[in-house]
């Protein structure tokens, strides 16, 4: 038997990602910057990579609690309460997780039956498709666009449920559109969940980069949506902790105690010294965030203004790191755009159909870089269109 | 913050952008931004634009001492007037009034160890006022001004996508 006939055809079937394949082309490359880089450029603020290291200092190196540290549990809450208004208890209604990645895995393997259908509202980030198809679910991808800001319309939603459908994933602030739900836009939505009756994973992740306006609104804390609700946050983006993979779910009891059983015999428990990182995180953080944020604003306004006085229409960004100019004016698609643009002037950025096909035509930018970097890829991107003007 | 302070942090940490890029940046009117510059570089807010270089990565031969001087007191005249006599050497990179066992903390900049010593032994160790100096040289520098000289330039760890 052929080797490749050993592996689970679900395996074999799964698209690799887009961002994995462009990878490999920039990686051989040198001098080029890359805007492609989906995660934070600050380090971990040393407080709390102290934290993490006297963790070790003191030996505690063995596995803690399949939870999490109840400790952290408790700081989590605490944050949830104080940020977002949202109420969980510590004892049931947390699990610590190894990124919101796996958190992502969990909710979705505890809550999809083989052969039920999951509505993903399109571009997003690459694990929903992948991740649901595992558990043997149904992805049924919704397209959001520019003219509507990118925000799931309760329109798009309702023409997408069918009897078979179980669940929404959200992820707002959204990675790659920058996209963002308030309170009134949740609720639209949230209208029709209710009626179909319908569970809801919102990955809030980015829930802390958010620019101007309200803030971030969990859906979580709508009428009647706290229970359908399984809310994942994480570390990686609020304190640029990407690397030490700490990521939480909060929700319903019976569906923590769920994906907690399936944590518990798939990794046992989330890496310790970054959970005593964590712990630091959540208890003098605040001013962390506040510093990164405004930094990311104020480079949000940078890379957009120079987009559009580049002449590419592009969507104003709210939340998370990234920004999305539509690139359609220079006749290209968005692969070619990505590739002509690493070859012909060394910037990397990643095509928009990476995130889901009603992202083609688009390419996203993260501006977690440097200002230098920024606004030399902004003054080669602007020759670049100018040169490839229809 | 105000409109003022975010532009001055902005500038501080990006001197080669434009004042249109800043202003943006700053979410402020590109004229209020060019008004507020030019008002704070007339009234000395703004000092000057200067460059952080690692001359231990180039051939240019430099070194730098830390001194701790204790003075006598001059009547009517605190520290300020001999403070004033040290730092008008060119030599003096700073000079700050300090609290504890010495009164004085001065950097020296100079080509060799010779000419630092030397400068201490004739100039400043005999000024009249000046009781004590005990000089430190710099070995190495980690980090000067927010700016941290050892990583620098290594610190991006990150996959080029993902
Ligand atoms: C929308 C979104 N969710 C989840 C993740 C995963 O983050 P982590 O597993 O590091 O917490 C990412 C990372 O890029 C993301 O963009």
């Amino acid at each position: 038997m052929e080797m490749r006939e050993r592996i689970n055809p679900t395996v074999l079937d799964i698209r690799p990602s887009g961002i994995r394949r462009f990878f490999n082309i920039v990686s051989e490359m040198k001098d080029v910057i890359s805007l492609g880089i989906g995660e934070p450029d600050f380090v971990t603020p040393w407080h709390i990579c102290d934290a993490g290291i006297y963790s070790l200092e003191k030996g505690i190196t063995c596995y803690t609690a399949n939870a999490g540290l109840l400790e952290l549990r408790r700081e989590i809450c605490k944050y949830l309460e104080r940020r977002f208004g949202l109420g969980y208890d510590p004892a049931t209604q947390v699990v610590v997780t190894v990124g919101g990645s796996e958190a992502i895995d969990l909710a979705v393997r505890s809550l999809v039956r083989p052969g039920d259908e999951v509505i993903i509202p399109e571009p997003c980030f690459v694990c929903y498709d992948a991740i649901v198809r595992l558990a043997g679910g149904v992805p049924v991808p919704v397209s959001t666009d520019m003219e509507h800001d990118f925000a799931l319309t309760p329109e798009a939603l309702e023409a997408a449920v069918t009897d078979k459908t179980r669940l929404v994933i959200l992820s707002y602030p959204n990675n790659p559109t920058g996209a963002i739900m308030g309170r009134a836009e949740l609720e639209a939505v949230a209208e029709v969940i209710r009626r179909h009756d319908l569970m809801v994973i919102s990955d809030e992740i980015y829930g802390e980069l958010t620019y101007g306006g309200e803030g971030h609104v969990s859906v979580a804390s709508l009428p009647d949506m706290y229970d359908r609700t399984v809310v994942v946050n994480g570390f990686s983006k609020t304190y640029a902790m990407t690397g030490w993979r700490m990521g939480y779910a909060t929700g319903h009891p019976e569906i923590i105690a769920a994906m907690t059983k399936i944590h518990q015999f798939a990794i046992m428990s989330a890496p310790t010294q970054s959970q005593y990182a964590a712990i630091e995180a959540l208890r003098n953080g605040d001013g962390d965030i506040d510093r990164m944020r405004d930094e990311y604003d104020a480079r949000r306004r940078l890379i957009t203004e120079g987009l559009i006085a580049a002449g590419l229409s592009c969507y104003v960004p709210r939340g998370a790191f990234y920004v999305f100019p539509c690139i359609r004016s220079t006749g290209m698609t968005s692969e070619e755009f990505a590739e002509k643009l690493l070859h012909e002037k060394r910037v990397a950025v990643v095509p928009g159909d990476a995130f889901g096909a009603c992202g083609e035509g688009y390419v996203r930018l993260s501006y977690a870089a440097s200002v230098e970097n920024i606004t030399e890829a902004l003054r080669r991107i602007t020759e670049f269109v100018a040169e490839h003007k229809k | 913050m105000d409109n003022k302070i975010a532009l001055l942090k902005l500038l501080e940490e990006n001197p080669r952008l434009t004042v249109a890029q800043l202003a943006q940046m700053a979410d402020i009117p590109l004229t209020e931004a060019e008004a507020t510059i030019h008002e704070c570089e007339q009234n000395h807010t703004i000092l000057g634009y200067r460059t952080m270089i690692d001359w231990d990565k180039t051939d240019l031969e430099a070194v730098t001492a830390f001194i701790e001087v204790k003075l006598q007191p001059q009547r009517g005249e605190g520290f300020d007037r001999i403070a004033s006599h040290i730092y008008r050497w060119p030599e003096v990179t700073s000079v700050y009034l300090m609290s504890g066992g010495f009164d004085l903390a001065v950097t020296i900049q100079g080509k060799s160890l010779k000419e630092v010593a030397m400068f201490v032994a004739t100039k400043l160790a005999p000024m009249e006022g000046v009781t004590a100096t005990a000089t430190h040289f710099v070995l190495k520098k980690y980090k000067d001004q927010g700016v941290e000289f050892v990583s620098a330039g290594e610190t991006d760890h990150r996959n080029v996508i993902v």
